[in-house]
């Protein structure tokens, strides 16, 4: 497949500039090792891991970005934040990715349609988390 | 005569596979013995106190030491025997631990082994004699072969230090590869601007002869007595009357490419490197001149005001002689048209580093403004393609160069810099970034210029209309990538120069599998060679950058200083000594020395002339080749005759 592969026209530069903006890190700052997927807990179930989501975000590939799991799996253990060699919030970024999703489009998840014995069997964390994730 | 025999335990080095003391009392009984005795680190004070002692008590004359190799303490046991009056070749090491304790696990097999070798020792010994080191004048100044930042910085801290120093450059102008670069990493600073002041130095130092536009033809001689012939190749132009004026540069019909500018701008027959090369003089080149033989244009010398053209200029051949030699002959780039799936050459928006370094210069062909060659527009996205050529042992180079990643980062920064809007995408393997503030002039780059960097080979360069279509991958996505630029700087790689090759030719250097000079050792003698007094200095021995080049270079004065400072040296004792009377002059070792030491001397003998071989004490290395080859028995070398290697040997198979 060919494609031109970096992508900075004016739509990619504000959504870099924007994941930058929300997230207060230099996307540009990460050199790929690897170390937040490495230690997450959740690599297994992300379809993209999360340097490879960095990574889209460094090369202006927004639809990659936002095709991809990897936020929506985060859970916001900050164990990346804290092991990243460049001093980069990984997990801010994983939240900016997240926040420009429902600012784009606020009714992402609506707590109405959880049917009631999901909703039942639901740890508060999951909850709360999700509220956080659509108030942001 | 009388022995005595020492044997070391080294701790538990030995002693754990070794039964010092049964090795010990083993020769006791042997004849000319007088002591045997075993102690645990010999190498210390107290232990060579102790063979001190035992010379005078016992008036010794040879002693035996069983210990570590000879390489590790043969020094520290011979000047015992100096500080008591004996000779220090009458010390014979036996190497116990190297060869013995530390090779084998079997106590009882490795005593044996020990017992073995440390009887052949003794015997040995007894036929050992006192021989003295020959002692050979020294000539105190340096030959420098090269005149770039290594031939530079090594002419100057000799010359500094108060010893003559000859330069010899090849070019017009010394300053080499280092006086073609914009700027240097990671500082950015210019790189002409903090040259030329060494480059005026060496012009201007007392101490320093300068042979721009000349060449090392012939190296005789040794170590402190090199004999020299330079060719000083014509210039035309007569270095004192030129006074730079230019008048002749507009008058001069041939046009032809200028090498400073890697060929991207065009310069006249007669013309000057750059406005600071040193001598500061125009030249002419006769491969483009049209006034030299025959003369059918001399329209510069018509207009030079202080008459400094000379048409009949010839060649003059130099011969001086030289205590110490530094080589630094330098680099050359890969030629990246090897590499065909990169379209150098065919493409000529696909440049080289070098070729980048001089767009961004401001003395450049472009006056410093970033334009691609074929058109002049300035490219908007360029791609920096690195290890063109480098680690890549399949087809082109097999080692990493060093620098490219480092001036392929500083390119593409600098390109932000022209062209702020522009995109820089960096395609490498791996990023090295090896030396202080590197990594964070890389981060630099990244994080605050906006240079993209992509790990993946760049597979194929082909011309898509005006711009330039590139086949790549990004591996930490595994996607493949198409896309277009405008430029492509390849980061070329480095190898010997052509001038690396010849000189190491001519002074017999072993070069390695790469055709770099080959270290004497690769830690810990950096800038020694094979040969005793041919030092090293900068990339002649591998990729360098600059400031590596310049502490290399540095060592390299420093050793040749170690030579100069000396009125005379002294020469191995273990050499080969021809027996005039057994020589019938066949020449056999002459051709078999590998250092060329031996030659062939007419002797007067019952009123005929005779050839015989005669040793050169102070180049032959001792190697023993001369001896073995010799069908007549005629060479022995001292230390090691074949009357002493046998009685060794008796001693090893009598059991």
């Amino acid at each position: 497949m060919s494609y031109e592969y970096i992508k900075f026209g004016q739509e990619e530069k504000d959504f870099i500039e924007k994941i930058q903006e929300i997230s207060g890190q230099n996307i540009y700052s990460c050199y790929q090792c690897g170390k937040c997927s490495a230690g997450c807990a959740f690599s297994n179930k992300m379809d993209k891991t999360v340097n490879q989501l960095i990574h889209f975000i460094q090369m202006g590939q927004k639809e990659k970005v936002l095709k991809a799991n990897t936020h929506w799996i985060c859970a916001s253990c900050l164990t990346c934040t804290i092991r990243c060699p460049r001093e980069i919030d990984v997990a801010a970024l994983m939240e900016a990715v997240r926040e420009y999703i429902l600012r784009e489009e606020p009714e992402k998840m609506k707590i109405a349609d959880i049917p009631k014995d999901v909703l039942n069997k639901l740890p508060n964390i999951a909850l709360v988390g999700s509220f956080r994730k659509k108030t942001g | 005569m009388k022995i005595g025999v020492y044997v070391c335990e080294c701790g538990s080095n030995i002693a754990d596979t070794v039964d010092t003391e049964e090795v010990a009392d083993s020769v006791k009984l042997l004849p000319n013995v007088a002591v045997s005795r075993v102690y645990k680190y010999k190498c210390s004070d107290p232990g060579q106190e102790l063979i001190r002692q035992d010379i005078e008590e016992f008036g010794l004359d040879k002693v035996v030491v069983a210990a570590c190799s000879p390489s590790m303490h043969e020094p520290t046991f011979r000047a015992v025997l100096e500080d008591k009056g004996l000779n220090p070749y009458c010390l014979e090491m036996v190497n116990i631990r190297e060869q013995c304790s530390w090779v084998h696990a079997d106590k009882d097999k490795g005593t044996d082994k020990a017992v073995s070798l440390v009887k052949g020792a003794v015997m040995r010994s007894e036929l050992m004699e006192p021989l003295d080191r020959k002692k050979v004048g020294v000539i105190s100044k340096a030959l420098v072969i090269g005149g770039g930042i290594a031939g530079i910085q090594a002419a100057l801290d000799i010359a500094n230090s108060g010893f003559q120093v000859t330069l010899v450059e090849k070019k017009s102008t010394i300053g080499g590869k280092m006086a073609q670069l914009d700027k240097t990493f990671p500082t950015l600073d210019c790189s002409q601007c903090i040259l030329s002041p060494k480059m005026v130095d060496v012009g201007r130092h007392p101490n320093i002869t300068l042979y721009a536009n000349s060449e090392v033809k012939q190296v005789d001689g040794y170590i402190g007595n090199f004999k020299v012939k330079i060719k000083r190749n014509p210039r035309y132009v007569i270095e004192d009357k030129c006074t730079l004026c230019d008048d002749c540069v507009p008058v001069c019909p041939v046009i032809v490419h200028d090498e400073y500018n890697e060929n991207l701008s065009p310069r006249k027959a007669i013309y000057i490197a750059n406005p600071q090369a040193v001598p500061a003089s125009y030249i002419i080149n006769p491969d483009n001149c049209l006034g030299i033989e025959p003369l059918i244009c001399s329209k510069c010398r018509d207009v030079c005001g202080p008459e400094a053209i000379d048409f009949d200029m010839r060649e003059e051949i130099i011969e001086d002689e030289f205590g110490a030699i530094v080589v630094a002959t330098g680099y050359e780039t890969y030629p990246i048209e090897n590499i065909g799936e990169y379209g150098y050459g065919t493409i000529q928006d696909v440049i080289s580093g070098l070729e980048f370094e001089r767009i961004l210069a401001a003395n450049g062909p472009t006056a410093g403004l970033v334009r691609r060659p074929s058109d002049g527009r300035i490219p908007q996205t360029v791609i920096f393609i690195h290890c063109a050529g480098s680690r890549d042992p399949a087809k082109n180079l097999s080692y990493c160069s060093k620098i490219c990643c480092m001036y392929a980062t500083k390119h593409a920064l600098q390109y932000k810099h022209h062209v702020h809007s522009g995109l820089a995408v960096n395609f490498y393997i791996d990023i090295r970034t090896g030396g202080k503030d590197y990594e964070e002039f890389y981060k630099r780059a990244a994080e605050e210029e906006n240079v993209i960097f992509i790990r993946g080979k760049v597979s194929e360069v082909l011309q898509d209309g005006d711009r330039i279509l590139i086949k790549g991958v990004n591996t930490l996505t595994a996607e493949t990538i198409e896309m277009h630029a405008d430029m492509v700087v390849l980061a070329t790689g480095i190898q010997p120069s052509e001038g690396t090759k010849e000189i190491s030719n001519l002074l017999k250097l072993s070069r390695d599998m790469s055709g770099f000079v080959k270290e004497a050792h690769p830690k810990l003698k950096p800038v020694e060679t094979s040969i005793s007094g041919v030092y090293i200095a900068g990339t002649v021995s591998g990729p360098k950058d600059i400031p590596d080049v310049v502490s290399h270079a540095g060592r390299a004065a420093i050793r040749s200083i170690n030579i100069l400072a000396q009125k005379e040296l002294e020469v191995e004792a273990t050499i080969a000594k021809v027996n005039d009377v057994l020589c019938r002059g066949c020449g056999m070792c002459v051709d078999s020395c590998p250092y060329g030491a031996i030659e062939l001397k007419a002797i007067d003998r019952y009123g005929y002339t005779f050839e015989i071989a005669d040793v050169n004490a102070a180049v032959c290395k001792g190697c023993g080749t001369c001896a073995a080859t010799c069908l007549n028995g005629a060479i022995d070398q001292l230390g090691y005759t074949d009357s002493q290697i046998l009685s060794l040997i008796k001693a090893l198979a009598d059991e």
